[in-house]
């Protein structure tokens, strides 16, 4: 019997996606969501799914470094672009980085499950505002849903990160300090 | 700021194995691999062959069923199978409580539904696909035909005279019905007390909303002879009870396993029909199936909680003395009883522990159960006690203004200070800090000027409000406590189970199920302490009922107090085994030998046994072992309390500021003054605290569950059931006091609930002194923006009408 999560109806086409810097050819129907082609069929399941109508952000992932919401774009509509998963922020080795302890050193997570959103969210936004102040922060995690920490320790963790980042950097910090890739 | 360092501190020269670690900032054991995107949440499982499985729902609220026609369902692409309940003939689930039927009506929950439907969203159907989209297109080529009844979608309608019955066999629509205590003489209390004052308090319907949905995946393993469920549940024995009666199986034939777990927050805390539809499915085709809940389902299909109905009044002194209480209080438990816990959770927790923290000399309560037809009622977290806090809370405001006192001088004069203190409700409380608390959150508030405030914004014509809510959360709920309750299914004691190997490395259990709060960090804690061993060589299973002997879950903050408890037991025994073998070795006695840095040392001598070297002998080398011992390291130890529990304590301050043009409430201040006990990780007890805070905010401002007069609910997604966000959610300055608990074996209380407790009663009463000025007083939550933007500018409210 045929397990494939693909059925041949509706129509399949094949994509082509960029994800993390690896090539991947996927054999989908157009109605598939990114999220669902990113968890289910490349097996990359740390972006999660809370909502599926693009509120909670728990399935943010960048596209083109860009925050989106992998539940309301279809895989097809990813074509061309580059697609980032939380999967991209650890180093070779597994290690954190330092958005991801800085999450660990404040307490920023309890169950986890927004968390990766939140990751990625807060790692698209300082890449393009490396100089955020902390209410501009509280503005962007205003983005995601978090049931367990009550976000205080969210933005605080995303504003040690930055400051941290800022200080490492040269001045003026450029539109690239602190990213890892 | 906290009493308690956040930080692990200056390094210091001593080992790290040989540092407390109980009351430090541990980092947490979980963070690597959720930071990773590395977690293992139950639909990041994929088993060859698996299908996915939805539920054809009910669209009407009541009805009986006519026909339930799956036929075209099996013609969609896609589609494999479809099952009914006359397909299935599974057990129905029954919750039950020991009391005569005039206290408790018990009713069945069938796993699908069979002849009726009682909620709009309640399962009909199982459809199965090959892909989760099949599935949802198979959904809508079912046929079912409803005879529709009147829906009952109110308290009043539950008790009307002519009210349609939701089940046959409960009269008045009323599951439970108790009434407690009543002191002799309290009626002469209330006629001959100087001050008398009432409330009529109604909370919003609402939905835990654990970030993740429910859901399961389940398969049978034919070389173990097994079902193997995996399935987000905050009690896997309890789900695997449940499946093996519903399924017809021999208990040891289910396998419960949970993998990471997106939250719960007590909606976790039932055995939901859907992961039993979705395993006799996996039977039936011998296939995996998986079911992930979609936000709809879960927004209107769910377990939901919290909507109550209070009318109490008390008597006071004219120093304002609490003299006596009387409460009637309703719980809409919607269309079911829960399992395990049925539909007296609400009103007997409430009924049972009102009082709270006050000294209430004379005492009556009357607990009802009504059932309706909306989504049912489960556990959340807090239960009752948000809305029984927030009552007492409004009756002591409401005789401070009658009496003319300070809203915070009149709780001094009634809260508990001698312990221990048995009440009128029969609990005896263990020492708390209640006054401590109380008087230091007022400082902090008042120190920061916020009083100044407010007089100043005064002067501008705005209008900033400061509240308090002061309170105990129980915990520590022992089999004594249960079975108090006169619960069938007595959750109480724990279980751990502390194995160490041949490397000298542990592994330890808890029947507790962390979902969120950090037992793998917190339990590995307490056990390198008590072994005197690196933390990294000490590592937390839970949530497999084959690994785990048995277990009653994570509840009630009952983790750390009894599961703790257990985790440190276990060890110590462990500890005990590893220094017999140490004296026997040394041929001393095992008072002669400690355990430090890993190892087993003689007193006052150079001998040394690591724990290495110790389990060497234990198993690879047994003949060395003296007769009296027997071979290997694997120890178990029950904990269980045989009181009333033990009781965490906090008190909130709130500042909030209305704004007359919108009518929105925004919250400037939050303080919380908290009490658990020894906090073995400070760091988690402070997140526990901010996300109950977060929680019982969003009770009291944002959240609620509507349905219109046909029974249909009105939120299916977060456009409509508005969770808060970081925009709504304040910073909270967190204090900590610490009165340990005399038996619990860390000293610890229970952390999981009282931010949700206190949160409610702080806004409202702090929104209700921004009102001051306007006379109007506000008794329900949630607050609305049109409520308040009516007391602000003189408008009639509309409040009591809704």
């Amino acid at each position: 019997m045929n397990t494939d999560p693909v059925v041949t109806h509706p129509p399949l086409q094949l994509i082509a996606l960029d994800v993390n810097g690896e090539q991947h050819e996927v054999i989908t129907e157009p109605r598939r969501t990114l999220v669902d082609v990113l968890r289910h069929d490349l097996r990359l399941t740390g972006t999660h799914v809370g909502c599926e109508h693009g509120i909670c952000g728990a399935c943010t992932v960048l596209v083109d470094e860009r925050p989106v919401r992998a539940c309301l774009m279809f895989a097809a509509q990813a074509e061309g672009a580059r697609i980032r998963t939380v999967e991209s922020l650890s180093d070779g080795d597994g290690g954190l980085n330092d958005l991801q302890r800085a999450f660990t050193e404040h307490h920023a997570l309890q169950c986890g499950f927004c968390t990766p959103g939140f990751l990625i969210l807060a790692d698209g936004f300082l890449a393009e505002r490396p100089d955020a102040s902390k209410e501009e922060i509280r503005e962007v995690v205003a983005s995601n849903l978090c049931r367990c920490t009550g976000y205080q320790t969210i933005v605080e963790a995303i504003d040690a990160c930055a400051t941290a980042r800022r200080g490492a950097c040269a001045t003026p910090c450029d539109m690239s300090a602190g990213k890892e890739h | 700021m906290s009493d308690v360092s956040m930080n692990d501190g200056p390094m210091s020269d001593v080992p790290m194995s040989e540092r407390k670690l109980v009351g430090r900032a541990v980092r947490r054991r979980e963070d690597p691999r959720l930071l990773a995107g590395r977690g293992r949440f139950v639909d990041d499982i994929a088993l060859p062959g698996m299908l996915h499985a939805q539920f054809v729902r009910s669209t009407v609220a009541h009805a009986e069923l006519a026909s339930v026609d799956v036929s075209a369902v099996l013609e969609v692409p896609g589609v494999v199978a479809a099952f009914t309940a006359e397909d299935l003939e599974l057990g129905d689930i029954v919750a039950q409580l020991g009391r005569p039927l005039s206290e408790f009506v018990p009713t069945a929950m069938p796993v699908l539904a069979r002849d009726k439907v009682r909620y709009v969203g309640e399962p009909i159907a199982i459809v199965v696909a090959r892909d989760a989209y099949a599935a949802e297109d198979g959904l809508e080529a079912a046929k079912i035909s409803y005879v529709t009844l009147p829906p009952v979608m109110s308290e009043e309608a539950a008790f009307a005279a002519d009210a349609p019955l939701v089940h046959a066999e409960a009269a008045h629509n009323t599951l439970v019905d108790v009434s407690l205590f009543a002191t002799d003489g309290i009626d002469g209390i209330f006629t001959s007390a100087p001050c008398v004052v009432e409330v009529d308090t109604r909370t919003g319907r609402q939905n835990a909303l654990p970030l993740e949905t429910r859901g399961a995946v389940a398969h049978w393993d034919d070389r173990e002879e097994q079902l193997v469920l995996h399935t987000c549940t905050q009690i896997p024995h309890q789900v695997r009870t449940v499946a093996s009666r519903c399924l017809r199986l021999d208990e040891r034939a289910v396998r419960v396993v949970v993998p990471d777990m997106g939250g719960g927050f007590g909606q976790k805390c039932v055995v939901g029909r859907e992961e039993i539809a979705a395993a006799a499915a996996a039977l039936r085709l011998r296939r995996p199936v998986k079911w992930i809940e979609d936000r709809k389902d879960a927004l209107t299909a769910s377990f939901l909680a919290r909507e109550q109905h209070y009318r109490a009044r008390a008597a006071f002194d004219a120093d304002g003395r609490i003299l006596a209480l009387d409460t009637d209080v309703v719980c809409d438990m919607g269309a079911y009883s829960c399992y395990p816990f049925t539909a007296g959770i609400e009103p007997l927790m409430a009924s049972a522990e009102m009082p709270g923290v006050y000294k209430v000399p004379a005492y009556r309560v009357r607990g009802r159960a009504v059932t309706t037809n909306k989504a049912p009622t489960g556990p959340y977290r807090g239960v009752s006690r948000p809305q029984y806090v927030m009552v007492m809370e409004r009756l002591l405001e409401r005789a401070a203004r009658e009496l003319a006192l300070d809203p915070v001088e009149i709780r001094r004069r009634n809260v508990i200070t001698d312990f221990p203190y048995t009440g009128v409700n029969n609990i005896t409380y263990d020492p708390g800090s209640y006054l401590e608390s109380l008087n230091l959150c007022e400082l902090l508030v008042r120190e920061e000027g916020w009083y100044e405030k407010q007089t100043a914004a005064a002067a501008e014509g705005r209008h900033l409000g400061i509240g308090y809510a002061c309170f105990s959360e129980r915990t520590g709920y022992g089999s004594a406590a249960f079975a108090q309750r006169k619960m069938k299914v007595v959750p109480g004691f724990d279980i751990s189970e502390v194995r160490m190997d041949t490397s000298g490395t542990v592994s330890f259990t808890t029947g507790t199920m962390n979902h969120g709060q950090s037992h793998e960090t917190t339990m590995a804690q307490i056990v390198a302490d008590e072994l005197a061993l690196d933390i990294a060589k000490v590592r937390l299973h839970q949530g497999d009922t084959d690994r785990i002997t048995y277990g009653f879950g994570t509840f009630a903050s009952r983790s750390i107090t009894i599961g703790g408890s257990a985790v440190r037991l276990a060890a110590a025994k462990l500890g005990d085994k590893l220094r017999a073998i140490a004296a026997a070795r040394w041929d001393i006695t095992p008072d002669d030998v400690e355990l430090t840095s890993g190892a087993a040392r003689r007193r006052n001598a150079s001998d040394v046994l690591t724990y290495e070297q110790i389990a060497d002998i234990a198993y690879l080398q047994a003949h060395l072992l003296p007769k009296d011992i027997e071979p290997g390291l694997s120890v178990t130890a029950t904990f269980d309390v045989f009181n009333d529990g033990t009781f965490s304590n906090a008190t909130h301050g709130c500042v909030v500021e209305l704004h007359a043009d919108t009518g929105q409430v925004e919250i400037l201040r939050y303080v919380c003054v908290e009490d658990c006990g020894v906090a073995i990780n400070p760091q988690v007890v402070e997140g526990q605290c901010r996300g109950g805070i977060a929680q019982g905010i969003a009770g009291a401002l944002f959240e609620q569950v509507t349905y219109d007069a046909q029974g249909e609910p009105s939120a299916t997604g977060f456009m409509d059931y508005k969770v808060p966000t970081a925009h709504e959610i304040p910073d909270v300055l967190i204090h900590h006091l610490e009165t340990p608990c005399a038996f619990t074996e860390t000293g610890a209380k229970g952390a999981g609930e009282g931010g949700t407790i206190g949160a409610p009663a702080a806004v409202l009463n702090a929104v209700n002194d921004a009102l001051r000025p306007t006379g109007v007083e506000l008794d329900h939550t949630p607050i609305t923006p049109e409520t308040v933007h009516r007391a602000l500018n003189g408008a009639p409210s509309l409040e009591l009408s809704s």
